[in-house]
């Protein structure tokens, strides 16, 4: 879909030049950088406090940056106000104005630019149809169910045709069963209308399912950047890899390299695994839960150890391994067809190296 | 931001506009006549603006139009930066030269010894002059919005300049004032040794009452009397609010009529009340020396009396202080502690108790400024027992008229008073435990041990009781011949005030109470919107906006709620009784005394609203497009109603019963009602005082029961504030 009519496809809808905010000694975003292609769905992605929403803000221009240019379909923007920016939001509380009906809430940013009530009512129930809320044009904002305001919410911030269209954890507020379906609709609108979004999440099933590219923050800064496919099979680090999907990180010591793959040694285990390119001694490798396999019994060349605890979950057997060389605790997804457990057997813990990831310290 | 600017920006152009008239059009000095008599349009000479007034009698207003040239040019070639540093300066010369040169000619001695002439005179500033400060504000306000002051945003800025002058020149000039004349000897000289002299003075300081020979200084009567009142009203106010929340009375007419009575009742009508009861003539007395022999005494006139009143009239205050708290500890806490096994005395003394600790120390020290900053009760019921307040007053209207010594005394008044504010400020700023989650948590407050539930009963039956005799005589008091001797029903008193007859020119209001009537609800109608609105725009500067200095602004705006009445009173004559600035004898300056005392209640009432409006509905606005100014008017404003109308009730209900402050600037053509029931009662003339006081009170409620059934509880839906999920930056 990176198909923008635009004759300005090589100009990034939004541009981040080593943007920094500060909150007094707090660095809330620390010199980021990136580029966001049009009509592409990016993801801010992190754990809570990594600077996500901060970044988003910016973008907003709800803060102002301390250092750095922000830059909207190429034009810097860093010092105009929000409502000088061809953005909008769409908020975590959906921040209906509650003495309006639904409406008035969609056609509130046409009329602030000062377009007429008759022509800005039409345009704005066109929105309305659009996320499937024909007929609610004169409901007030508590009257609707919390997926209904979210739809509202979706509205009221594409009105107005933004050149970017920001997502602050839209989801949050919705129960599990409607999440899924709320955020297939979001990823079909962005679709059909050749949106620029971007979206904050810390769900990082979300951010897979609806992205384009997934933008990873920690810390204040970018830690990795790319795919969805990329960020889940390519991490660059530990923080990465378990945050991608829980992967279980265990020291490693590389050996000599042959063609694609490292003769790497974990605690007894040798084994052989594709080494991407990383050239130090020192690393860790990634396992999947569900890339492990547990068999009762102790092998002295194969990784071995206790089980903890075991989780029947009816599609699936979780279990909590110690493992003993090297020290570590293993979370361990395990398909029900296999035999089950008991807790407190020895072990030994088997992987595909095909599997494995290698992630450099 | 330069760069994006095609036109010539048309707010930069107006206020240029508005400058321009204001120098070559509108007369610059204050006209005996007043503006609104309009004769300056025809009769020139005084009312010249200051471009004739340059090339005449003032050539130093002539600087005055370099910075609009300046501006105009840089305007024009679209060239804004320096626009403001212009401006500035203008700001800068304008003070300047008003300072330096006064009616009475060099505003400084050095300036006169520079010169050696008696020097140039000039009148104060009046409308030419404040619309060239306004514009020249603005431009400020302009520049410093394009240097990214406050994210850019103009409108943000030129408020924030606007409210900051206001609240420089109407609370903290003053102030200064004051100092300044308390080092000054009469003759205007820095006269060190004669301020340490004054603020030693025995008459505020001595402590000879306690040795038993002579009477103690003001200022050791005035914290005594302080801290008894504080301890009594939070005695009093601590079970009232049990019983109001924690009993089976649950009375909602209580909570209710104690939030609105204190509001409503002027100060010293409390002192008349008792003065009927207890006085040498009262009603109480005369039972007493008829029946069991008791001799009449003058004891109710000194420290007793003005406590009881103060007292009374405090107590509910304190009261909401305290309810406000203990509504504010979670039931579920309580119902906690009991399913640990807690007694119900024990989860009171070691779970309610504690939470609400906090509140205590707070109606305390409001109990403490309340009684420190009360004028009318120790006029009333002072006697020979000497208050700060009191003092001030009788230093400027008695025959001493000693300036300095008024101004020293409300220094001596307004350090205690700042500094129990600060303490207050300290302890409610914590909050410590008392938080509302603002998740709704059911459950039942917890009942009252039964030991302390009738201990509570006995303290607060006897208040109870003395109010609604007070506020019986109050209302009945005026409706007969002479309260407590002579009961015999009488419509004298009410006819002599508020008598309406018909002349030759038809019907005229022929009552002596109705000129200051009227003369005070005008006054109060003209301050209440612009009190509601300064204060609520206030508020959503300081809850909205994150600026360089916010805490400090707060502080400011905050604090002239502990600036005590008669302080205000003595600064402004201090300052606005000669240029630059003159003011006094105006209606103006009676409306400016109420929008600037009464602004801290409008301000709470904007914050607690604002507090209930997530912050997300601004940033959404903002992101829609609409600016500061739209999102302010469109998004917040409607949902501020409740506020907006709430400041408005108490700032019109406040001015119409203070006395303390505006019984300085009250003149024979704007009298106050206030003021006229304490001069009547200061004669003797009770009857009269009694009766306007009773048809103020039913006015007010009238006000207060009529706005609030106009507007009603209505609630917006669910409006539940998801506020701290979205709200700040993760």
């Amino acid at each position: 879909m990176n198909d923008t009519p635009q004759a300005a496809a090589n100009e990034p809808a939004v541009r981040f030049e080593a943007v920094t905010k500060r909150y007094g000694d707090v660095v809330a975003v620390d010199a980021v950088s990136f580029d966001i292609a049009p009509a592409t769905l990016v993801t801010l992605l992190g754990p809570s406090g990594c600077g996500k929403t901060t970044t988003l803000r910016l973008v907003a221009g709800l803060e102002q940056a301390s250092d750095g240019r922000i830059l909207i379909g190429g034009a810097d923007v860093t010092h105009l106000s929000a409502a000088e920016r061809d953005v909008s939001m769409v908020f975590q509380s959906y921040a209906l104005f509650p003495h309006m009906t639904v409406i008035e809430n969609v056609s509130y940013g046409l009329r602030s630019m000062g377009i007429r009530k008759a022509q800005a009512a039409e345009q704005a129930a066109q929105k309305l149809a659009l996320v499937g809320l024909a007929g609610y044009e004169n409901r007030q904002p508590s009257e609707l169910s919390g997926g209904q305001q979210q739809r509202v919410a979706v509205a009221r911030a594409i009105v107005l045709e933004p050149k970017v269209l920001l997502f602050d954890e839209p989801l949050s507020n919705l129960d599990a069963k409607l999440r899924r379906r709320v955020r297939e609709e979001i990823r079909e609108l962005q679709q059909s209308l050749a949106l620029t979004v971007v979206y904050v999440t810390h769900d990082q099933e979300e951010a897979l399912a609806v992205s384009d590219r997934i933008i990873v923050m920690n810390a204040a800064r970018i830690v990795q950047d790319g795919t969805p496919h990329a960020l889940y099979n390519e991490p660059n680090s530990r923080f990465i890899a378990d945050f991608m999907g829980d992967a279980n990180v265990l020291d490693a010591v590389v050996g000599a390299r042959h063609g694609d793959l490292a003769d790497v040694q974990v605690g007894p285990l040798r084994t052989a695994i594709r080494h991407r390119g990383f050239a130090g001694t020192r690393a860790a490798i990634a396992l999947r839960p569900h890339s492990l396999r547990l068999a009762e019994g102790r092998r002295p060349d194969m990784l071995g150890g206790t089980v903890r605890k075991r989780t029947y979950l009816g599609d699936h057997v979780e279990y909590h391994v110690t493992l003993d060389e090297p020290r570590a605790e293993l979370f361990v997804s395990a398909p029900a067809t296999a035999a089950l457990i008991p807790e407190g057997a020895a072990v030994a813990v088997t992987f595909d190296p095909a599997e494995a990831i290698l992630i450099g310290e | 931001m330069p760069g994006s600017q095609p036109a010539v920006r048309r707010d930069v152009a107006g206020w240029l506009l508005i400058g321009w008239a204001a120098f070559l059009l509108l007369p610059w000095y204050k006209l005996e006549s007043g503006f609104f008599a309009f004769d300056w349009l025809v009769r020139r000479g005084d009312g010249s603006p200051a471009a004739v007034l340059a090339f005449g009698a003032a050539p130093w207003l002539a600087p005055l139009v370099v910075p609009l040239l300046v501006a105009t040019l840089l305007c024009a070639r679209r060239h804004m930066r320096g626009v403001g540093v212009v401006a500035a300066l203008g700001l800068v010369w304008l003070t300047a030269q008003g300072f330096a040169i006064i009616h009475s000619g060099w505003g400084y001695g050095w300036l006169a010894s520079l010169s050696g002439a008696p020097g140039p005179k000039q009148p104060a500033l009046g409308w030419g002059a404040t619309a060239y400060c306004v514009a020249l504000l603005m431009l400020v306000a302009t520049e410093l919005a394009d240097r990214g002051y406050c994210k850019g945003d103009r409108f943000i800025v030129g408020s924030l300049l606007f409210v900051i002058a206001g609240m420089v020149l109407f609370v903290a000039y003053p102030l200064i004032a004051i100092l300044l004349s308390a080092v000054q000897d009469n003759d205007g000289h820095f006269a060190p040794a004669l301020f340490a002299a004054k603020v030693t003075n025995a008459n505020i300081w001595s402590l000879r009452c306690l040795a038993g020979n002579g009477a103690c200084g003001s200022a050791w009567n005035t914290v005594a009397l302080a801290i008894l009142v504080g301890v009594l009203c939070t005695a009093l106010a601590l079970p009232l609010a049990l019983i109001a929340l924690r009993t089976r009375v649950r009375a909602a007419w209580l909570l209710r009529s104690l939030s609105i009575l204190p509001i409503i009742t002027p100060p010293f009508v409390i002192g008349l009340a008792l003065i009927l009861l207890f006085g040498r003539a009262g009603i109480v007395t005369n039972f007493l020396s008829a029946h069991f022999d008791i001799p009449r005494s003058r004891w109710l006139y000194g420290m007793p009396g003005i406590a009881i009143a103060q007292v009374l009239a405090f107590t509910p205050i304190a009261f909401l202080v305290i309810a406000g708290v203990l509504q504010g500890v979670s039931p579920s806490v309580e119902e906690a502690s009991s399913t640990l096994r807690a007694s119900r005395w024990r989860t009171f003394r070691t779970v309610t108790w504690p939470l609400i600790r906090p509140g205590l120390a707070s109606a305390f020290l409001i109990g403490f400024i309340e009684s420190m900053a009360d004028f009318a009760n120790p006029l009333v019921l002072g006697g020979n027992f000497n208050v700060l307040s009191t003092d001030i007053f009788f230093a400027v209207v008695g025959a001493a008229h000693d300036q300095g010594r008024a101004a020293v005394l409300a220094i001596v008044l307004l350090a205690f008073t700042i500094a129990a504010f600060l303490a207050q400020r300290h302890w409610v700023g914590k909050r410590s435990f008392v938080t509302l989650s603002g998740k709704g948590d059911g459950g039942l407050p917890a009942p009252l041990p039964r030991g302390l539930r009738y201990g509570c009963y006995a303290v607060a039956t006897p208040w109870l009781v003395l109010t609604i005799v007070v506020y019986v005589i109050i209302l009945a008091g005026g409706f007969v011949q002479s309260i407590g001797r002579d009961n015999t029903p009488t419509l004298e008193y009410f006819l002599t005030a508020f008598s309406v007859e018909k002349g030759v020119n038809g019907w005229f209001l022929s009552g002596s109470a109705w000129p200051s009537l009227l003369t005070t609800i005008g006054l109060a109608l003209v301050a209440m919107p612009l009190t509601a609105a300064l204060g609520i725009l206030t508020a959503w500067l300081l809850d909205r906006q994150r600026f360089r200095g916010r805490t400090l602004f707060e502080f400011l705006a905050m604090m002239s709620f502990a600036i005590p009445g008669t302080v205000v009173g003595i600064s402004y004559i201090l300052a606005f009784n000669v240029p630059p600035v003159q003011l006094t004898g105006t209606g103006l300056i009676i409306v400016i005394s109420f929008v600037f005392r009464n602004m801290p209640v409008a301000i709470r009432a904007g914050l607690a609203n604002l507090a209930q409006i997530d912050r997300s509905l601004d940033e959404a606005s903002l992101t829609l497009r609409a600016r500061s100014f739209a999102t302010f008017r469109r998004a917040i404003l409607p949902l501020l109603k409740p506020a907006l109308v709430t400041a408005m009730i108490y700032s019109f209900v406040r001015a119409v019963t203070a006395v303390s402050a505006v019984i300085f600037l009250a003149t024979g053509r704007f009298n106050l009602a206030t003021v006229y029931i304490v001069g009547r009662a200061d004669v003797g003339e009770y009857g009269i005082a009694i009766v306007y006081a009773a048809v103020m009170i039913v006015v007010m409620m009238a006000v207060l029961v009529g706005i609030q059934w106009l507007v009603g509880e209505r609630r917006l839906g669910r409006r539940r504030a998801v506020a701290d999920t979205g709200a700040l930056p993760a």
